[in-house]
């Protein structure tokens, strides 16, 4: 079974944000750089479903050089090889854009099963794994915490919020999107870095791909990046414990109105 | 001027509440246009008073396959919707659905999406949204210059105070939806049941890694439920097994937006600020009044939660009692 896996590089999660120049992004001079949080979890699952079902484990990331990094970093725990989607055609992309390049790429590498994160933790936009199973026209379960994999039959459990969860049995080919609890991502180990230096990487240009893509092609334009507002100085209170306490419940109901 | 869609969720067979804030927004939005209201499900009959909320019009879809969150055939009866409307702007709220579904609406109306918006307003070249990148840290403008422009709004970011009433007149819309979407429910678990979801909560109070161990939230869990809040965590308390990993707060958890926060026993990680900056008052309680917490807070208390938490909790409860 050919298994991919949606995979992106974010800036660590304790890093302080800064803005560029000209407020169209992020300045990106001193961030470190991670694998997204969630996307290790679906690294990790496609793993263990090559583990149970055989094939091989293809990376996809959209993005600048850097974004080998990342790929090696999921080569290095063991996936099979990479597809870089590098080119400045892709520069600038929207959700849809990014999503179209994606899900064109895992086509033409014949993907049968395909894992992402719930979310990047960088534009939080929730969308591209949506976007890439609407135009497979595959079903797509997303922020899952459990995959039991049956045939061509996959049970996942994704919690809906309120506390309740709900059992989706899905068929393949499917597009997942993996929640923390999923699994146990695995560090990668020594000899998986050294051998990840030599698997293959492919590279697929916005034009090989014959989509459109790219800042030109964008749907959704984002700008005006900015910080946002400060909060006003807050107040400590003082006295007593039970005196601060009273008071906080009448400032709660007076000043702030919310009880 | 443009022609609003609106996508009210249901619950339990009634719209939930946060359509009204979505229709209000509309509303004032539209200039006088056309405000739709959409509702889907297998069992509508449920479904009233939209009109008192602002709805023009609304939209009934109804199907068996639309009794649980089935996401290509609730994406498919959408999407017919839109085709039907033609809408210069598609609104859905930022719930977990909202979120997971709109994007492949869009997808199918191969437009624009922008996700959990904190600000909808006129532009120059049609709405102009704001939302909040790397969970809050900054903030950037989307623009959707083509129509149908779609917009998931996070819960509890615009008050509305006042809506004019409209006709509401309802039209029942006959959707061509497919048996069998690869992909069906079943079966819900529920925990505890009545549970306040976090994202959605007006009221939330979390607790730190100083809560010590996972039976001490209920600490919080008695406050919370004398003013209905929701109860969270620190990404501490949840990598320390106190909590389960829905009840995170922060940048790899939930991001929420409600009008009281308490944070109790937080240090006030960037990560945990990224998920909660929003909140409208933020109450820090902190033994270390050196937390960075603080910085953020609207009013602090520097003490101890075991003791300050439980007297919070009955003078909250003796203010309601009056």
């Amino acid at each position: 079974m050919k298994i991919g896996v949606l995979l992106k590089q974010v800036p660590d999660t304790e890093t302080r944000i800064k803005i560029n120049g000209d407020a169209t992004g992020i300045d990106g001079g001193d961030i470190k750089w991670i694998v997204n949080p969630y996307d290790e979890f679906a690294v990790e699952q496609a793993l263990q479903v090559k583990a149970a079902a055989g094939g091989e484990v293809v990376i996809f990331s959209l993005g600048s050089a850097k974004t080998l990094d990342a790929a090696r970093t999921a080569l290095a725990m063991g996936a099979d090889r990479a597809v870089i989607l590098d080119d400045d055609g892709f520069a600038g992309s929207d959700s849809y854009g990014v999503a179209s390049a994606l899900s064109k790429a895992a086509s033409e590498e014949g993907i049968e099963l395909l894992f992402a994160g719930k979310q990047a933790i960088d534009d939080d936009a929730v969308q591209v794994p949506q976007i890439v199973a609407t135009q497979l026209e595959w079903p797509c379960a997303t922020g899952i915490s459990s995959y039991a994999q049956d045939g061509d039959s996959v049970t996942v459990k994704r919690a809906v919020g309120g506390g309740a969860t709900e059992v989706v049995k899905v068929a393949l080919p499917a597009v997942f999107t993996c929640d923390k609890g999923l699994n146990t991502p695995r560090y990668a180990s020594l000899p998986g870095i050294m051998k990840a230096k030599s698997k293959p990487v492919k590279r697929y240009t916005a034009d090989d791909l014959g989509v459109e893509a790219g800042a030109d092609n964008a749907k959704a334009v984002t700008a005006n990046f900015r910080l946002p507002p400060g909060r006003p100085p807050g107040r400590i209170l003082e006295g007593e414990l039970a005196d601060q306490v009273k008071e906080l419940v009448g400032l709660l109901r007076t000043e702030a109105k919310v009880l | 001027m443009a022609e609003f869609l609106v996508f009210c969720e249901v619950a339990d067979g009634k719209v939930k509440k946060s359509a009204r804030e979505l229709l209000g927004k509309a509303q004032e939005l539209s200039d006088g246009d056309d405000v739709t209201a959409v509702v889907v499900g297998s069992d509508l009959s449920g479904v009233e008073g939209l009109g008192a909320w602002g709805a023009d019009k609304v939209v009934k879809v109804e199907a068996d396959i639309l009794g649980s969150y089935v996401p290509g055939a609730f994406a498919s009866a959408l999407h017919q919707v839109v085709d039907d409307v033609s809408p210069d702007v598609v609104l859905a709220s930022a719930s977990g659905l909202g979120k997971d579904l709109l994007p492949r609406v869009a997808a199918l109306a191969e437009a624009g999406c922008a996700s959990d918006v904190v600000d909808l307003r006129e532009g120059d070249d049609g709405i102009v949204a704001t939302r909040p990148l790397y969970s809050g840290k900054c903030l950037a403008d989307v623009t959707i210059e083509d129509t149908p422009a779609f917009f998931s709004v996070r819960p509890n970011s615009f008050v509305i105070d006042e809506i004019e009433e409209k006709d509401g007149d309802e039209e029942d819309f006959d959707a061509d939806l497919e048996d069998d979407y690869g992909y069906e429910v079943v079966d819900v678990e529920t925990s505890g049941g009545g549970a306040v979801d976090l994202s959605e909560a007006d009221r939330i109070i979390a607790g730190g890694r100083s809560l010590k161990s996972a039976e001490n939230f209920s600490i919080l869990q008695s406050a919370a439920n004398v003013i209905g809040a929701a109860v969270g965590a620190s990404r501490a308390a949840v990598d320390a097994g106190y909590a389960p990993h829905s009840m995170q707060v922060g940048q790899t958890g939930k991001t929420v937006n409600p009008s009281l926060y308490v944070a109790a026993g937080i240090s006030g990680a960037i990560q945990h600020l990224a998920g909660m900056r929003t909140s409208k008052v933020i109450v820090a309680i902190n033994k270390d009044a050196d937390a960075p917490i603080f910085q953020h807070a609207t009013y602090g208390i520097v003490g101890d939660l075991f003791e300050v938490v439980p007297m919070l909790e009955q003078e909250m409860a003796a203010l309601l009692a009056e």
